[in-house]
C-alpha cells in the first residue's frame, strides 16, 4: 500500500484519476495549485487508486494525505 | 495634482505604491481580501477596505468589487499596480466611465499590446525588429506545424494574451510541438479565457532585456535606459539588473529607439516596458512584447536614474509635467534587484507558511521592497514574491558586493525561501562575469 501526501499547502485544481481505477507508477493522479503554479500529484507505484481523499476546490495542507494506492 | 487613489493590488508594489502617494499628500486607500488583512499595506494605507475572499477572482480581479470600494471611499484616481486588473482594458474604460483617474496607459494602448501578435504585427510595421513567427492566431496543431516549417525550428510556442511564462515553451521538432501546442491551448483558455497561439522563432542564446518608458503628459515618450532580466526559471524572472552587462552603447542607443517608437506607435502614456531580446550570436535584438502597467523590477531603474516611478505616473496622470528634465536623463551607476520567493531554493516548488522571524538587511546602497513582516501568514492563492532586495553602486563590482552582504544577513524563518539560491547566483562565476543568457538558471540548477 502507498500513500501519496501533499507536498505543501494548495488547492486541488484538478482531479485527473479515478477511484478504483488501475494506476502507473508516475501517472498523474490530481493537480494541485500553489502561488499560480500548478503542481502534479504522482503516483509512487502501480496498483489499484482504492481511495481518493480530495475533489476540486479543496484546500490541503502539508502532509495531508491525497490518495491510497494498494 | 490628485487627492486620492485607490491601489487595486496587494503585496510590496502595494505598500510601493502607497508609500509614494503619502510622500506627495495624496490620500491612499487599499483595498485587501481575507487572506491579507494582516499586511502591511493594509495598515499603512490611509483607508483600507475588504473586497472579498482569498481567490483572486473574487477580490483583486473583482471589477466590480474594486469599483465599489472606490465609490465607498471616495478615491478619485485608481492605481493597478501589475497582474491582477492592471492590463485590462475593459476596466480601465470602466474607471474611466466612472469619472475617476486611470493612473496608466489610455485603455486603446493597452488592448492594442495585449494581444501578443496584434503587438507584434503593430511593432513591426511602426520599423521595429520583431522575430520571425506567425502573424494570425494559430488554430490547430497541423497548422502549427505547418507555421513551424515556414518559420524553422526550434520555435516558441506562446499563449497570445498570456503573460508570466505560463503556457510557454520552446520545441525543436514537429512532435514535440504537437504536445506544447495542446498544453499552451488549454492553459491560454484557463489562465487567460482565450485559446489564440501563437509561434515565434526561437533564439537559442539570448539576453532578455526590456526597456522602460515614460509616456508623458505632452505626448513626448523617454526612455529610461535598459534592464536585464535574463536569470530566471520557468520564464519567469528571479533577478535583473541596470545597466546590462551585455549591451554596448551602440546596440542600448537602437533599443531604445526601438522602445520610444514602440510607445510613439500606441500614443502611450504613464510608465511601460518594451521587452526585447538580445541574440547574444548576433549582437542584435528582437521585439517581444510590451507590458502596458509598473513593472516588478522598475526600482533599479529609479536607483540609477534617481527617479520615483510612480511619483511620474500620478504627475502624468493628472495631466502635469514630469519631476526631471526628459532630455538630461543620464542613468548613474549600477542595481541589481534580487527577487525573494516563497518557494524552495532548488527546485523552486512554492512553500506557503507562517513568517516566524522576518530580520531585512539596510544600509548604504540597498533597498527592500517588502510585502510581508514576521507574524504574517503567507498563502497559496497569490504569486510567490515575498520581497524585492536592491543593492546599488557606483559600478557592477560594488553593487554586487553590497548584495552579498545583503543577501547574507535577510533573516526570513517559518517557511523556505530561495534566498540560498541568490547566495549561489551572487557567487556564481558566469554571473559575476557578466556572461550570462537566460539559460543560467538552469545550468546553476542543473
Amino acid at each position: 500500500m502507498a500513500e501519496v501526501r501533499a507536498e505543501m499547502v494548495a488547492n486541488v485544481w484538478k482531479v485527473v484519476a479515478a477511484e478504483g481505477a488501475e494506476v502507473s507508477d508516475g501517472d498523474t493522479l490530481v493537480i494541485l495549485e500553489s502561488m499560480k503554479m500548478e503542481i502534479p500529484v504522482l503516483a509512487e507505484g502501480s496498483g489499484t487508486l482504492t481511495h481518493l481523499h480530495v475533489v476540486e476546490g479543496d484546500i490541503v495542507q502539508e502532509g495531508d494525505l491525497i490518495a491510497v494506492i494498494e | 495634482m490628485l487627492n486620492s487613489v485607490l491601489v487595486a493590488n496587494r503585496g510590496e508594489i502595494a505598500r510601493r505604491i502607497i508609500a509614494t502617494a503619502r510622500r506627495l499628500g495624496i490620500r491612499a486607500v487599499a483595498v485587501y481580501s481575507e487572506a491579507d488583512k494582516g499586511l502591511p499595506f493594509v495598515a499603512e494605507a490611509d483607508e483600507a477596505v475588504l473586497i472579498g475572499p482569498p481567490p483572486p477572482a473574487e477580490s483583486y480581479l473583482n471589477a466590480a468589487a474594486v469599483l465599489a470600494a472606490a465609490r465607498q471611499a471616495g478615491a478619485a484616481a485608481i492605481h493597478p499596480g501589475y497582474g491582477f486588473l492592471s492590463e485590462n482594458p475593459q476596466f480601465a474604460r470602466q474607471v474611466l466611465a466612472e469619472g475617476l483617474t486611470w493612473v496608466g496607459p489610455p485603455p486603446e494602448a493597452i488592448e492594442q499590446m495585449g494581444d501578443k501578435i496584434n503587438a507584434r504585427n503593430l511593432m513591426a510595421r511602426a520599423g521595429v525588429p520583431v522575430a520571425a513567427g506567425t502573424t494570425e492566431p494559430v488554430t490547430s496543431a497541423d497548422a502549427a506545424v505547418a507555421e513551424a516549417a515556414r518559420i524553422g525550428y526550434p520555435v516558441m510556442v506562446k499563449a497570445a494574451a498570456g503573460g508570466g511564462g505560463i503556457g510557454m515553451s520552446a520545441v525543436s521538432d514537429p512532435a514535440g510541438l504537437r504536445a506544447a501546442f495542446e498544453t499552451a491551448r488549454t492553459r491560454a483558455m484557463r489562465f487567460f479565457g482565450d485559446p489564440a497561439i501563437l509561434l515565434e522563432r526561437y533564439i537559442e542564446r539570448a539576453r532578455h532585456v526590456e526597456v522602460q518608458i515614460l509616456g508623458l503628459a505632452d505626448g513626448r515618450v523617454v526612455a529610461l535606459g535598459e534592464r536585464d532580466c535574463s536569470v530566471q526559471r520557468r520564464h519567469q524572472k528571479v533577478a535583473e539588473e541596470t545597466p546590462s552587462p551585455g549591451v554596448g552603447a551602440a546596440l542600448r542607443a537602437r533599443m531604445l529607439a526601438a522602445a520610444v517608437q514602440a510607445g510613439a506607435a500606441v500614443g502611450y502614456r504613464s510608465a511601460g516596458t518594451v521587452e526585447c531580446l538580445v541574440d547574444t550570436a548576433t549582437n542584435d535584438f528582437v521585439f517581444l512584447e510590451m507590458n502596458t502597467r509598473l513593472q516588478v523590477e522598475h526600482p533599479v531603474t529609479e536607483l540609477v536614474t534617481g527617479i520615483d516611478l510612480v511619483e511620474q505616473q500620478f504627475r502624468i496622470a493628472a495631466g502635469e509635467p514630469v519631476t526631471f528634465d526628459p532630455d538630461q536623463v543620464r542613468p548613474q551607476g549600477h542595481a541589481l534587484e534580487l527577487r525573494v520567493y516563497a518557494e524552495d531554493p532548488v527546485r523552486f516548488l512554492p512553500s506557503p507558511g507562517t513568517i516566524e522571524r522576518w530580520q531585512e538587511p539596510a544600509g548604504p546602497g540597498v533597498r527592500v521592497d517588502a510585502g510581508y513582516a514576521a507574524g504574517n501568514q503567507v498563502t497559496p492563492f497569490y504569486d510567490p514574491l515575498l520581497a524585492k532586495l536592491c543593492a546599488y553602486g557606483p559600478d557592477r563590482a560594488q553593487a554586487l558586493a553590497r548584495a552579498r552582504d545583503a543577501v547574507a544577513v535577510f533573516e526570513i524563518t517559518g517557511l523556505r525561501t530561495n534566498l540560498p539560491f541568490h547566495v549561489d547566483l551572487l557567487a556564481s562565476e558566469e554571473f559575476t562575469s557578466g556572461d550570462y543568457d537566460t539559460s543560467i538558471v538552469a545550468r546553476l540548477r542543473p
